[in-house]
């Protein structure tokens, strides 16, 4: 994101939104963000309401991204809540989820009803391999910055192997290698730094 | 039905205090327990269930009231969701005043930083999972490839690549 021309004009801007305007700001988002609501949220929270400046969404951003669970859900309470406490917190989270649910849902219909046609079970069958597709590009890009850190590659090659070859669960997974990778990654950037 | 319930709410609850790094990381353990634990669906669902939600708008956990639904009608629905998305948002909310304080100290960045290597993995495992369970001839096997070249070249939209796929799909070249 470029620095922000006008960091005062945008203060001036902003104010605290009601419960309702939570839950109405939240549900436009849910239905327009398509493949990632990260940057819609940002024009949204920053550019066209002004409930939060640029630096302050990054803040709150980060916070989101430390803590377990999606980005923008996350975000959607702790704004709510910094804004109208536990009912805001509700509202802009229902907001969210709402009307993506609805439409998530209306197609599970059209999957169960129809999956048994030959037809619709081909296109359902081409429309899975490309979301595996647009999966496939997710893992790509954010592996990418790690091309260059040989320990970081082994880590998450640790990580795929244990999921994805050996299919042991989750949590003793994560006991185990998340301390690993935060060590080992420490590690090798002491090392690297002069 | 108590006892399905009660079972997806532990499961969902559990992923939502796992899901570091964002939802595609916790596919696998969703798909473990659904597929391999429970038997719920067939793998083969799971990933047509997972292209539904891709196919959505919203945050990207969508799959989460899908599969609720799928398993346990409207209530399981409810009970999926609110098991996911609630844990992490309680945890959200108790650290929002801690986050004052630790935001500057560097263990936060350190950490930050060393769950990268986790995250890449996690999600590399999902789409292998995923992949998996759906490139099921050359033909899909193709669409896969193409989808993710597509999507790293292009700065294509994601609903139009998901409907090409739909379309060649559609038409039965080389399906069963």
């Amino acid at each position: 994101m470029p620095a922000l021309a006008n960091p005062a004009a945008e203060t001036d801007l902003r104010q605290a939104p009601t419960t309702a305007e939570l839950f109405t700001g939240f549900l436009v988002l849910g239905l327009t963000g398509f493949g990632g609501v990260l940057p819609m949220a940002r024009r949204m929270i920053v550019e066209r309401r002004g409930w939060l400046t640029g630096p302050e969404f990054t803040d709150l951003l980060g916070l989101c991204q430390f803590l377990p669970g999606g980005n923008i859900i996350n975000l959607s309470v702790a704004l709510g809540l910094r804004f109208r406490g536990a009912a805001g917190a509700l509202a802009a989270l229902v907001g969210l989820i709402a009307a993506p649910t609805v439409i998530v849902i209306g197609l599970g219909v059209l999957y169960d009803r129809f999956h048994d046609d030959p037809y619709i079970r081909h296109l359902f069958a081409g429309l899975a391999a490309a979301a595996s597709g647009l999966l496939i590009a997710m893992a790509a890009k954010i592996a990418w910055p790690l091309r260059r850190r040989p320990v970081g590659i082994v880590v998450a090659a640790l990580f795929f192997a244990a999921i994805a070859v050996l299919r042991l669960p989750l949590l003793p997974t994560l006991v185990v290698l998340a301390p690993l990778s935060v060590l080992a990654t420490w590690w090798s950037e002491r090392r690297t730094a002069p | 039905m108590i006892p399905t319930l009660f079972a997806l709410g532990l499961i969902f609850a559990q992923l939502s205090l796992l899901a570091f790094g964002g939802g595609n990381t916790i596919l696998p353990e969703m798909q473990r327990q659904v597929v391999e634990v429970h038997h719920w669906m067939s793998a083969q669902d799971f990933g047509a269930l997972f292209a539904l939600a891709q196919a959505a708008p919203g945050p990207n956990m969508m799959v989460v009231p899908l599969v609720g639904w799928h398993v346990a009608g409207w209530e399981g629905l409810l009970v999926a969701s609110l098991a996911k998305f609630g844990p992490s948002s309680v945890l959200t909310g108790l650290c929002l005043h801690a986050w004052e304080r630790f935001r500057d100290r560097p263990w936060r960045r350190v950490v930050q930083a060393g769950l990268v290597p986790m995250t890449v993995g996690l999600v590399t495992a999902s789409a292998a999972l995923i992949t998996r369970s759906t490139a099921h001839d050359a033909v899909l096997a193709g669409i896969v490839a193409l989808s993710a070249a597509v999507m790293l070249a292009t700065r294509l939209h994601p609903l139009a690549v998901l409907g090409a796929g739909a379309v060649i799909g559609l038409s039965g070249i080389g399906q069963i």
